[in-house]
């Protein structure tokens, strides 16, 4: 198997443990990262029902500091970035100045003159040397963490619980979309209530030499509730059925978050030009009067599942494209998301199918997400 | 993960068992289902098909991928599990037993099929 495979790949502070554990590894953007522990429709299960263990240190932070880093990120990136409280934290795009996408972010302001910017593992240079080049002009400084990190995510509905036996923070009072310093197991952490999921759930982020003692805190404490080590396999699932892109599949450099159904995150009002504006602006108003796709889910009536790439059709005619596709663990179907033609988008839409390996199989289109958590 | 003694294995990670009245069962290892991950639907080959040593005669899917079966020998389809269709999960919960995909009245066996100790070799390679 290609886990003994000598390699360049980078590995995280929690690589023994996985090993340990049994993990099937995999690569991932150079990292040789966890694919599942044993079955990843359990661990999926598991974050659904009770709560999943996550080491996403391959996620690339950012930090961007000084008087202008509020400036120089409204200038940067599509969102209003200025308008982050405190303490607070928000989805965002980081765009070219055509519109492309060219990679969806989270924006962590721990403190008032200080951001911390995560990027997609396979983005992080791109992100990093983007913000580096459009800082020039700015007092502020843009700093790579990436190894300065490792990220523990912990989530599903037993996850509060679990932190709160492990932390003095006021994790009632930590909103969705917040972070906060804080300790978690004795070790100093960004405490961040965000996830990947689609369940409330908690991102943890630490020094690397810290990793191993705060997974394994958070090990025992979950014990009793049904907490597992989850692998991105689930993560994938996870994501899917709640109807979140992936870049690489739903964002790419070729669509602007309009193309992508996201336009509601470039902030047009925001003070000051920022990369992109004018292209978004183009891209605004051709998604509204007559948008070329549409992102849509697709739900199997049969049970082949839809890979990335493969055809939607209808009549014959090939109308679309899946660009994520798996079996939903809580749907017990396959479901897909894919770009179609405005002409076959609406949920509901008779006839769609996809081609899967010359077979065209019947699906339903429906309006995303596939699943929304009871609050 | 130990591979049963009196089984011998493909190179594409099927398992064949000794013949009974001249028929076979056919299923993928223990080592093959870990690798997929959790299946979630086989399509296997009909009763009366024949089937050729080392060619495609079904798919099985996983969360991830879809995979091709292969058949390990030359012979027709006498029987096929359907527990496996309803339940694909068998694959990776009892790929040696429950798990068993079709069974096939042997025709022709190809010269390089593994024993249990060569294909355990041969897996970890």
């Amino acid at each position: 198997m290609s886990s003994n495979e000598p390699s360049e790949k980078r590995r995280t502070a929690l690589d023994a443990l996985h090993r340990s554990l049994g993990a099937t590894m995999t690569d991932f953007a150079g990292w040789d990262m966890p694919l599942r522990y044993g079955s990843e429709r359990d661990e999926h299960n598991a974050v659904r029902t009770a709560a999943g263990l996550f080491d996403l240190s391959h996620m690339g932070e950012i930090t961007v500091t000084g008087p202008q880093a509020a400036a120089l990120l409204d200038h940067a990136l599509v969102g209003d970035i200025g308008g982050v409280k405190a303490g607070r934290a928000r989805y965002t795009m980081i765009c070219r100045a055509d519109g492309g996408i060219l990679d969806d972010l989270i924006v962590y302001r721990p403190a008032e003159t200080e951001y911390m910017v995560v990027a997609n593992a396979s983005n992080a240079q791109v992100v990093l040397d983007a913000l580096t080049e459009r800082a020039a002009g700015f007092d502020a400084e843009v700093r790579d963490d990436r190894d300065a990190y490792a990220l523990i995510a912990v989530q599903g509905p037993e996850s509060p619980g679990i932190l709160k036996s492990l932390t003095d923070a006021d994790l009632d009072g930590l909103k969705y979309y917040a972070g906060l310093p804080g300790t978690v197991a004795g070790v100093p952490a960004l405490i961040a209530r965000t996830g990947y999921t689609g369940e409330d759930g908690f991102e943890l982020f630490v020094r690397p030499e810290h990793a191993v003692e705060l997974w394994q805190a958070l090990t025992k404490a979950g014990e009793g509730v049904g907490l597992v080590p989850c692998g991105l396999s689930c993560r994938d699932t996870l994501r899917l059925e709640a109807g979140m892109p992936l870049y690489g599949h739903e964002l790419s450099t070729s669509l602007t978050p309009f193309d992508a159904g996201l336009g509601r995150v470039v902030k047009f009002e925001k003070k000051g030009d920022f990369v992109g504006r004018e292209a978004l602006r183009q891209a605004a108003e051709r998604a509204a009067s007559a948008p070329p796709r549409v992102l849509v889910g697709l739900v199997a009536e049969g049970r082949r599942v839809p890979r990335a790439g493969y055809a939607v059709v209808a009549g014959g005619e090939v109308i679309g494209e899946v660009t994520s596709g798996a079996p939903s663990p809580t749907l017990g179907k396959p479901i897909a998301m894919a770009y179609v033609d405005a002409a076959h988008a609406a949920p509901g839409t008779p006839g769609v199918g996809v081609d899967i390996r010359g077979s065209h199989e019947p699906y339903e289109v429906v309006a995303l997400p596939f699943y929304k958590r009871q609050k | 993960m130990s591979n049963p003694q009196q089984l011998r294995y493909s190179k594409e990670h099927e398992w064949l068992s000794g013949a009974e009245d001249g028929v076979s069962t056919v299923g993928i290892t223990e080592h093959a289902a870990n690798a997929l991950g959790d299946v979630v639907f086989v399509q296997l080959p009909e009763v009366g098909d024949t089937v050729t040593a080392g060619e495609t005669c079904g798919e099985l899917e996983s969360t991830k991928s879809v995979s091709d079966l292969y058949s390990p020998v030359n012979g027709e389809v006498t029987e096929v599990n359907e527990d496996v269709v309803n339940d694909p999960s068998l694959v990776n919960s009892a790929p040696f037993e429950g798990g068993w995909l079709f069974k096939v009245r042997v025709a022709e066996e190809p010269s390089d099929l593994l024993s249990a100790d060569e294909y355990t070799a041969f897996s970890a390679g």
